[in-house]
């Protein structure tokens, strides 16, 4: 079997046994926890999509799922609800209540398109002008977000989110996410990608457009990133613009760090790895806070558990847990190496 | 007339703090050519040492000290949990451990303060009023002036005439071969990082000083404004930065003063869509730094 096939079926096969566990068990804690790690899935692979072929680090892509899961909701929120739930919204709006399923799809092309229009003059830049202007991007895009209570109801929840994410449908977008993905990696825009990453005076001296090429992984980030914000909408129904920012941006950097951003299989086995961490950590929080051992309520004890991981991996194994191979070319290689001659 | 000078005092004050963040900033911006996404914490140091001093019923001065030499603690820290390990890894690395670190160290003031506001002593000083040709002001703001200008000339005096200063002035020029010629690498970045803590300290004290209160986020908006103030000016200019701090004051109070009430609150939009204007423009910002090769 062709490694890259390899990858998709292993990492596939890790989803598909993970839905087949949960729904078999039937508790519904899994099941909602089994549905938030397939959302992350989504976005941090997302993420792996631009940062781990052109090496640059993006901040905005929180900011994208935001514009995804708010489009969405306008979308589908009920005509009767959007009275109570947007008071201020255009009139033109107020009738419109399509199926979830198209306002997830219309939430990733939305946010796909605003990433092309703002983003193309952003991909010239490298190293930290880039990263704060991508900081700069995210800033932006949450003071939007805050502000406009036309149709975001402002700082305030926005609630009345017709329910539409299973397990099922999370996990399907999430494989469909993993063959995007490696995809991507794998096709001529990818792998000319990968090389200006690797060194770009080298790869534009050899005809790479580096920008175009960035802008194109960006857009397509932003596309993952608008359908996991919509699904996450239709997950959670309720949100404000504080779930868009920079906590969030921490916790899906941190799945892509410890995974290993250059490749699919670190991106899944990070986002994995992190969730099963975060909710183990989470119920301890809940725990502590049941017994009251401390006077306050114990908060923030997972982020710091998460940053000391993040340093940790960083400064042990800079490229993450799969550095630069994927799963199926490491299989493939472990194979061949008994045959080699002594 | 009144109008003016009330601008004027508006725009020096902030643009004095802002100069304040900024250069703290670029001072290790120059050197490593790495961002410092912790730098917001080292004033959410210096706030939350303020809170657990003040009972001690010491004099304001020994406390806002006390804070200040925490501050300068964080700086050095940053160093040696953050940047020194992966210094020479990767840039993306560095930006991440950074990240993390403030996240480390908001989480902690989260969990072992609280996420609750906390109350800053403050010096009676602090409230009162001046009157300048007939414009009421807070004396704070005369304050925060002249502070700028005293450290602002102090910083000169160190870079133009300290061995250290000039070390570190080389070692931004070119840092290879400043090591090659004898500048110990590890102790000048050290101290970039511990005057950063220093700026950062003061600073954080005059801008804890407008709200008299400080939370685990305090340290978002200086960041920010350090970040837009460096770009503006040039990332890797000492007086670019300082310039750069005055430059968005100007722009923020023209802003706050011009912008109809229904925009003034995307203000933050508004600027920072300028700063991405202005990087891809002119990428190296108002003034160009020195011209030197690679990241080392």
């Amino acid at each position: 079997m062709n490694r890259n096939l390899a990858t998709a079926a292993i990492l596939s096969g890790l989803i598909i046994a993970l839905v087949i566990v949960v729904e078999a068990l039937g508790v519904r804690v899994y099941d909602r926890i089994s549905i938030q790690l397939c959302i992350s899935l989504v976005l941090v692979l997302g993420l792996q999509v631009f940062m781990g072929n052109s090496g640059i680090l993006s901040f905005a892509h929180i900011g994208f799922m935001g514009v995804g899961a708010y489009t969405s909701a306008l979308l589908t929120i009920p005509a009767q609800m959007k009275g109570m739930a947007l008071p201020d919204l255009y009139p033109f709006l107020q009738d419109v209540a399509v199926s979830p399923y198209v306002g997830i799809i219309a939430g990733g092309l939305v946010a796909a398109v605003v990433a092309a229009v703002v983003s193309y003059p952003l991909m010239r830049l490298s190293d930290a002008a880039a990263v704060i202007t991508s900081f700069g991007l995210l800033v932006v895009l949450y003071t939007v977000t805050t502000n406009w209570s036309e149709i975001t109801n402002g700082p305030r929840t926005l609630f009345g989110i017709p329910p539409a994410t299973n397990l099922p449908l999370a996990a399907a977008v999430a494989v469909a996410a993993v063959i995007v993905a490696l995809a991507f990696r794998e096709s001529r825009v990818g792998v000319l990608l990968r090389a200006s990453r690797d060194d770009e005076v080298a790869a534009a001296s050899l005809g790479a457009h580096v920008p175009a090429l960035r802008w194109l992984a960006f857009v397509l980030a932003a596309l993952l990133a608008g359908i996991g914000g919509g699904l996450w909408g239709h997950f959670i129904t309720s949100f404000s613009p504080k779930a868009f920012y920079l906590k969030e941006t921490f916790v899906i950097l941190g799945m892509l760090v410890i995974g290993g951003p250059s490749t699919v299989t670190g991106a899944v086995v990070g986002t994995f790895l992190v969730t099963i961490a975060f909710e183990s950590l989470r119920a301890i929080e809940a725990r502590l806070n049941e017994a009251g051992l401390f006077s306050d309520q114990v908060v923030g004890l997972t982020e710091i558990v998460l940053a000391l991981a993040m340093i940790a991996v960083l400064v042990l194994r800079p490229g993450g847990l799969f550095p630069t191979r994927e799963i199926g070319t490491l299989i493939k290689q472990r194979r061949v190496k008994p045959k080699d001659p002594p | 007339m009144r109008f003016t000078i009330q601008f004027v005092v508006d725009v020096l004050s902030l643009g004095g703090a802002y100069a304040l963040m900024a250069l703290g900033l670029v001072i290790v911006f120059g050197i490593l050519r790495l961002v410092n996404f912790a730098y917001g914490e080292l004033i959410m140091v210096a706030g939350y040492t303020m809170f657990l001093v003040s009972g001690s019923g010491l004099p304001w001065l020994v406390m806002a000290a006390v804070a200040v030499v925490m501050a300068i603690f964080a700086g050095i820290a940053t160093d040696y949990v953050a940047f020194r390990p992966v210094r020479a890894k990767s840039v993306t690395a560095v930006l991440i451990t950074s990240f993390a670190f403030s996240t480390l160290l908001q989480n902690a003031a989260l969990l072992f303060i609280s996420p609750r506001p906390r109350v800053v002593p403050l010096p009676e000083i602090f409230s009162e009023t001046v009157q300048i040709g007939g414009v009421i002001t807070p004396l704070r703001n005369i304050i925060t002036i002249i502070t700028a200008v005293v450290l602002l000339a102090l910083f000169a005096f160190l870079m133009r005439r300290t061995v250290l200063g000039i070390a570190m002035r080389a070692a931004a020029t070119n840092f290879t071969m400043a090591r090659m010629l004898g500048v110990p690498a590890n102790l000048i970045i050290s101290s970039a990082f511990a005057i950063s803590g220093l700026l950062a300290g003061i600073v954080g004290l005059l801008w804890i000083g407008r709200i008299g209160t400080v939370v685990p986020g305090i340290g978002l908006e200086p960041l920010l404004v350090a970040f837009i103030a460096t770009v503006i000016g040039g990332m890797r200019s000492l007086t670019g930065a300082v310039l750069g701090g005055f430059v968005l004051a100007f722009i923020d109070t023209g802003l706050n003063y011009s912008l109809p009430q229904e925009l003034l609150k995307f203000r933050d939009a508004f600027t920072f869509s300028l700063v991405i204007m202005i990087l891809l423009v002119r990428p190296e910002g108002l003034m160009r730094g020195p011209a030197s090769g690679q990241r080392t």
